[in-house]
């Protein structure tokens, strides 16, 4: 890990809010790694977990909000079942995600931005989601047009990708959710 | 038996052989399953990492719809079944999110509605000794690794530890009940890489090839597991693997011993074909 960039750029009241917006007790951590050690995503980012609840306690926001980290998080808690505080790691990664989003930061991982988004338009439309246009979308918009195509084309071929969305009756009402924003949001 | 269904987005796609074996098993054992009428997808990772309200209004819609049924509701998929379960808590731990739900989805929110997963269901409501006497075609010499992954039994804030979360041990009792043999491994609780599976395709490749391979070294034949994205990851990225495994669901499995009908309708879905494995221990 690279901290030693100088000059860091702190911001004093991150902690704070952060902590407010996920819930959860960040300065507990004491660093004892459990979920760095258990996390399946870690190697690939490029600051683990523990890192990430480190330098949020330091006020690293610009740091924070830059990183990897926060967009390969998969939430499978691991980090939460593990931690001997009850810090879930990935509910301070969400956080992150969505303070840095707000605040107009390119992610630092585009492409799973790109297909989160993808899946939220898809609910939007149809109530669930349909990976057929869904796909496709993400497909264009990520620029990423050919991973997968020969996995994508045997599922379906294999009947696994319905050519029609399923639409759901109360669509405007889950459509108003969408319209809400987060309470306390970033 | 009886309770509220929630299929989820991927039991009508993906994983539709999941959704196939659940409503067959689910019948030939006499638990009816009524499915929430105008059930809407749970958010799923989308949800949770760009809108934390979403994250919980959509699965809240679900539990609501499921309340005037008064059963607890059962999902297949360890990500819906995490999610609902989730937005439950929250409702309970906050009072003032409580009352914004019921002004929103204008309802009474009871508590009687128990998120529960489908693996939870058949390893603790059934029967053994019952299910052992239903069993028309034990799974004799099939010899099988079981993974949980991460969500069906984490973090156990939201499972109520149904099974342990380091070491879980119902799915083997539940495997041996129908005759086959379990072996340990070391990869019952990893993560598979989740919804990496599009965009990082990489990440996803390492995690799930590296579990595919630990069955291999256990000497399984095939991996069973009980959620739709678990088993789409283990199945699609076996490319290069010496020996492929087939990744079964429970459900599948059940279906099996039960020697229900149309099964190979299932298995056709598959990408690593259980049918040789299978046909080779006389269970075809």
């Amino acid at each position: 890990m690279t901290i030693a960039q100088a000059p860091a750029q702190v911001d004093t009241g991150f902690l704070k809010r952060v902590e407010a917006l996920s819930h959860e007790s960040i300065r507990t951590c004491y660093y004892c790694l459990k979920c760095t050690a258990g996390c399946p995503t870690a190697f690939a980012m490029d600051y683990g977990p523990a890192q990430v609840l480190k330098l949020t306690q330091l006020g690293r926001k610009e740091t924070l909000l830059r990183s990897s980290a926060i967009w390969l998080c998969v939430g499978c808690e691991t980090c939460w079942t593990r931690c001997p505080n009850g810090i879930s790691a990935g509910h301070v990664m969400d956080t992150l995600k969505q303070i840095a989003l707000a605040e107009g930061y390119a992610p630092g991982e585009r492409k799973v931005f790109v297909l989160h988004r993808q899946y939220l338009q898809s609910i939007r439309l149809f109530g669930r989601v349909h990976e057929l246009s869904m796909l496709a979308l993400y497909k264009l918009l990520s620029g990423d047009l050919f991973t997968d195509l020969d996995l994508g084309a045997r599922l379906f071929l294999k009947g696994k990708i319905p050519i029609l969305p399923e639409r759901n009756r109360g669509i405007k009402q889950i459509q108003r959710l969408f319209q809400k924003k987060s309470r306390g949001s970033p | 038996m009886k309770y509220a269904y929630y299929p989820g987005c991927t039991l009508h796609s993906t994983a539709i052989e999941y959704g196939w074996s659940t409503e067959a098993v689910c019948e030939a054992l006499d638990m009816e399953l009524v499915e929430l009428e105008d059930w809407n997808c749970c958010g799923a990772s989308s949800a949770h990492a760009l809108d934390h309200r979403l994250a919980l209004t959509l699965p809240t819609r679900d539990l609501m719809q499921a309340q005037p049924l008064g059963l607890d509701l059962v999902m297949p998929c360890a990500a819906c079944y995490s999610r609902i379960a989730a937005a439950d808590d929250r409702i309970r731990a906050d009072d003032a999110w409580r009352e914004e739900m019921e002004i929103e989805f204008q309802a009474k929110y009871t508590g009687e509605v128990k998120p529960r997963t489908l693996l939870d269901v058949l390893a603790n409501d059934l029967d053994i000794q019952e299910l052992q006497h239903k069993v028309k075609q034990p799974l004799r010499g099939l010899r099988t690794v079981d993974y949980y992954g991460c969500l069906l039994i984490r973090p156990p804030e939201l499972t109520q530890r149904w099974d342990d979360p380091e070491h879980p041990v119902l799915m083997n009792r539940l495997l041996e009940a129908l005759g086959a043999e379990p072996v340990a491994w070391s990869y019952v609780v990893e993560c598979c890489g989740a919804s990496l599976a599009l965009n990082r395709a990489d990440v996803v490749t390492r995690l799930s090839a590296r579990i595919v391979e630990g069955a291999n070294e256990a000497g399984a034949d095939c991996i069973v597991c009980a959620c739709p994205l678990c088993q789409a990851n283990l199945d699609s990225r076996q490319k290069g693997l010496e020996r492929k495994v087939p990744v079964l669901y429970i459900t599948e499995l059940l279906g099996v011993a039960l020697n229900l009908p149309n099964r190979t309708k299932w298995f056709a879905k598959h990408l690593v074909d259980p049918r040789p494995l299978l046909r080779a221990k006389g269970l075809g």
